[in-house]
C-alpha cells in the first residue's frame, strides 16, 4: 500500500524540535513551575500530617460518606499501607491523584459546561476526548518528558490528558439532560442564562458531575501508576522496580498498595455523588 | 385594551422557516411545505385576544399547535412572523432584558408535567420566581407562603415535589406561577397529566382562584370537556391554524366548518348547555280572558293537545289540557279551576343537566320563566331526554321538527 512515502515521523520531530519546543519552552517551562509546586505542595502535606491523624480523618470521612463497611475497610487499607512500609509511596500517588484531578476538574467542567450550551463547541470537544481518550498513553508519555522533564509534572499532565474526559462529558450529559420542561419553568419566570445555569441546570447535573469527578479519580490513579515509567514516585515506581528485579513480593505489595487506595478513592466519592441526589 | 393581543403569529420549524413562511404567504398548504421544503408549519397566522380577567381556552388535539402558540406569546419558541401584545407592549420586539422583566412582571405559566425543581423544596420552588428577582428573602417567603396556602399545601411546605402526588405538584405548579404575582397566567395543558377526579377539583380550584384573583388566563388543553367547562371563550385550532373563537354555546350551537363540528358532537351538551339555549317559544298561548273555545280552536289549529295560559302580562299561569278545556266549555267551569297549575318550571341559566331529572318525572313540557315569572319559553320533554340517548345531531332534527 506504499505508492508515497508519508514522512509523518521526520516531519513531526522537526516540527517539535525546531519550532514548537524553542518557541514554547518558555511557557512551559513556567507551567512547569506551577505544577511543580503544587506537587510539591500537596505531597510535602500528606507526609507531614502523621500518619495516624491521616488515617483518622480518612476513616472519619468514609464512615461519613459511606458507611461503617467503608470505614472499617478504610482503617485496614490504611493499616496496611504502614505496615507494609510503602506510605511514603501512597502519599506520593495519591497528591499526584489529587493534583491531577483538580486540574482535571478545574478544566473539564468548564469545558462541559460550554459543550453543553453550545453544540458547535461539543462538535469541537467530542472528537478531541475520543481523541485523547484513545491514544495509547505511552505516545504522550514522550512528548510531555520533552516538554516538562522527567518527574512528576509530566505525570500529572499525562494523567490530566488521560482523566480529564469523563469530567467533561458527564458535565455535558447532566446538563443536556435537565428535563426541557424544568428549563422552560425556570425560563418562564425571568432566569438569565446564568440564572438558569446556576440555579436549574448545574445543580441537577450535580449526580452525574460527581460521576465524572469518581471516573476522573479511578482513571488518575490508574495513570499515576503508568506514569511511574517517566520518572514519576510512588506506587508505580514500587511496581516498576519488581518488575526490573522480578521481585514477585515486592510487586504484590505495591500492587496491593493502588487497590487499597482505588477502593477508598472510588467508594469515598461515590458517596458524595449518592448524597446529592 | 385587550390583556393579550396576538396577530398573524407564526411558527415554522425546520432548515428554512423563512422560505416556509413565504410559502405560507403564497397559499400552499401545511403538507405542501413539509413535501417541498421540510419545513414544518407549526403554527399558522393565529390572531386573537384575550380580555383582562378572561379565561381563554385553546383547545386542540396532538400536533395541533396549540402548546406552540401559548410559547410564543412568552416567546419560549420565537416566532418566525407575527405580533403579540401584552398591556399593548409588544413582546415580539423586545430586547432578552426587556423579555426576562416582561416575563418576571406579567407572564406566570403553569406546565403540564408541572416542570418542578426536583432540587428545591415545595417552597424553594415557589419562591424561586421571587428569588430570582432579588425579591427580599423574608418577602419572598412571605409570598410564597401566601401562594401555597392559596392552592391548600399548606403544611408541604419544606416537602420535595417527589414526595407529593401528581395533584399536589400541579398545585405547587400552581403556586409558583401565583407567588409572581402577574396578571397573566399560561396554562399549557395544565391538568391534562392528572386522573379524572383530581383534574375536575382542579379546574374547580382554578375557576375559584380566577374568581377571587381575577387574573387573565391563557389555557391550553386537548379536552373538549375542559374547555367548555373552563373557557370564557374558546379558540379551536387545528392544523397550526386557529378555525373558531367563541363561547362554549356559540361553538356547540354554530360550529364554524365540518371539522368542529365533528369534534362537538359527542359533548354532553347537558353540561354545557342552560335552560334558555334549548327552550323554544311555546307557539301557542290563550289567556283567561279568551275563553276555554278559543284555546280549543287554537289547539285544533297548531294540532297540540295542551296550551299554555298566560295572564295579561304574559306571566305564567299553568297549562291547559284539550280535556279540561272541553269539561270548562261543557260544564261552564271557569278555565283557572281546571287549568294544571302543577307544571315544572326552572331558570333559563338552570343547566340542561339538572333538568334531566324533571323531564324523567312529568309528563309536560317544562316551562322557563323569568325572575317576574313571565313566560319565556319551554322545554319539551324530548329535546332533554332524546340528546342523552342519541345525540346532537338527531336532537337538533327533534327540537326543530
Amino acid at each position: 500500500m506504499n505508492y508515497f512515502y508519508f514522512p509523518l515521523e521526520q516531519w513531526t520531530n522537526t516540527f517539535v524540535n525546531e519550532w514548537f519546543l524553542p518557541t514554547f519552552s518558555s511557557a512551559f517551562e513556567s507551567i512547569s513551575v506551577v505544577l511543580n509546586s503544587f506537587v510539591d505542595f500537596v505531597t510535602n502535606t500528606l507526609l507531614f500530617i502523621p500518619a495516624e491523624l491521616f488515617t483518622l480523618i480518612l476513616v472519619l470521612i468514609a464512615w461519613r460518606l459511606g458507611g461503617k463497611g467503608l470505614a472499617f475497610f478504610t482503617l485496614i487499607g490504611m493499616l496496611y499501607l504502614g505496615s507494609v512500609d510503602i506510605w511514603e509511596e501512597s502519599m506520593n500517588t495519591l497528591s499526584i491523584v489529587i493534583v491531577s484531578t483538580f486540574v482535571s476538574l478545574v478544566i473539564g467542567i468548564p469545558v462541559g459546561i460550554f459543550s453543553a450550551m453550545n453544540n458547535k463547541v461539543q462538535a469541537i470537544v467530542r472528537p478531541t476526548l475520543d481523541f485523547m481518550q484513545t491514544l495509547p498513553s505511552f505516545v504522550y508519555l514522550i512528548p510531555a518528558v520533552l516538554l516538562f522533564g522527567l518527574g512528576g509534572v509530566s505525570a500529572v499532565i499525562a494523567t490530566f490528558i488521560f482523566a480529564a474526559p469523563p469530567a467533561v462529558r458527564m458535565t455535558n450529559l447532566g446538563i443536556r439532560h435537565v428535563p426541557k420542561e424544568v428549563i422552560e419553568a425556570s425560563k418562564a419566570f425571568g432566569s438569565t442564562s446564568k440564572q438558569l445555569l446556576f440555579k436549574v441546570q448545574l445543580p441537577l447535573a450535580v449526580p452525574s458531575i460527581m460521576a465524572g469527578v469518581n471516573q476522573t479519580i479511578m482513571l488518575s490513579l490508574s495513570m499515576a501508576v503508568i506514569a511511574s515509567m517517566i520518572g514519576a514516585p510512588g506506587l508505580g515506581a514500587t511496581v516498576l522496580t519488581s518488575i526490573s528485579r522480578v521481585n514477585i513480593g515486592l510487586g504484590l505489595v505495591g500492587g496491593l498498595g493502588i487497590v487499597v487506595l482505588a477502593i477508598i478513592l472510588d467508594r469515598i466519592t461515590q458517596g458524595i455523588g449518592q448524597n446529592t441526589k | 385594551m385587550s390583556k393579550i393581543s396576538v396577530s398573524d403569529i407564526t411558527k415554522v420549524f425546520g432548515p428554512n422557516p423563512k422560505q416556509g413562511l413565504e410559502r405560507l404567504n403564497q397559499g400552499y398548504s401545511k403538507d405542501d411545505i413539509l413535501a417541498d421544503t421540510g419545513n414544518t408549519v407549526g403554527v399558522n397566522r393565529a390572531s386573537f385576544d384575550v380580555e383582562e380577567g378572561e379565561i381563554f381556552v385553546i383547545m386542540g388535539l396532538s400536533g395541533s399547535g396549540k402548546s406552540t402558540l401559548i410559547r410564543l406569546v412568552n416567546r419560549l419558541i420565537e416566532p418566525t412572523s407575527g405580533h403579540v401584545y401584552i398591556d399593548d407592549e409588544e413582546i415580539t420586539n423586545m430586547n432578552k432584558d426587556e423579555l426576562i422583566e416582561a416575563r418576571r412582571q406579567k407572564l406566570g405559566m403553569v406546565f403540564q408535567n408541572f416542570g418542578l425543581f426536583p432540587h428545591r423544596t415545595v417552597i424553594g420552588n415557589v419562591a424561586y420566581g421571587l428569588e430570582i428577582q432579588g425579591v427580599e428573602k423574608e418577602e419572598q417567603i412571605e409570598k410564597a407562603k401566601q401562594s401555597i396556602a392559596d392552592v391548600g399545601l399548606n403544611g408541604y411546605e419544606n416537602s420535595y415535589p417527589s414526595e407529593l402526588s401528581g395533584g399536589m405538584q400541579q398545585r405547587v405548579g400552581l403556586a409558583r406561577a401565583l407567588a409572581n404575582d402577574t396578571d397573566i397566567l399560561l396554562m399549557d395543558e395544565a391538568f391534562s397529566a392528572l386522573d379524572p377526579l383530581i383534574r375536575k377539583d382542579m379546574q374547580d380550584e382554578l375557576l375559584r382562584l380566577q374568581k377571587r384573583l381575577g387574573k387573565t388566563v391563557l389555557f391550553i388543553t386537548h379536552d373538549l370537556d375542559e374547555a367548555l367547562k373552563l373557557g370564557d371563550r374558546i379558540a379551536i385550532m387545528k392544523d397550526g391554524q386557529i378555525v373558531q373563537i367563541g363561547s362554549s354555546e356559540e361553538i356547540l350551537e354554530n360550529p364554524a366548518n365540518d371539522y368542529v363540528s365533528n369534534f362537538v358532537k359527542d359533548v354532553d351538551r347537558s353540561k354545557v348547555l342552560d335552560a334558555s339555549q334549548v327552550m323554544r317559544r311555546p307557539e301557542v298561548l290563550t289567556t283567561y280572558k279568551n275563553g276555554p273555545r278559543t284555546a280549543v280552536r287554537k289547539m285544533e289549529e297548531f294540532g297540540a293537545s295542551s296550551i299554555f295560559v298566560v295572564d295579561r302580562d304574559e306571566r305564567f299561569q299553568g297549562l291547559l289540557t284539550i280535556d279540561d278545556a272541553i269539561r270548562s266549555y261543557k260544564e261552564d267551569i271557569p278555565m283557572e279551576d281546571v287549568l294544571k297549575r302543577d307544571v315544572h318550571t326552572t331558570t333559563p341559566d338552570t343547566a340542561l343537566n339538572d333538568l334531566i331529572g324533571i323531564a324523567v318525572d312529568t309528563k309536560y313540557p317544562i316551562v322557563v320563566l323569568s325572575e317576574d315569572n313571565k313566560l319565556l319559553g319551554i322545554i319539551s320533554r324530548v329535546s332533554i331526554l332524546s340528546g342523552l340517548v342519541l345525540g346532537k345531531e338527531h336532537d337538533e332534527e327533534v327540537t326543530e321538527a
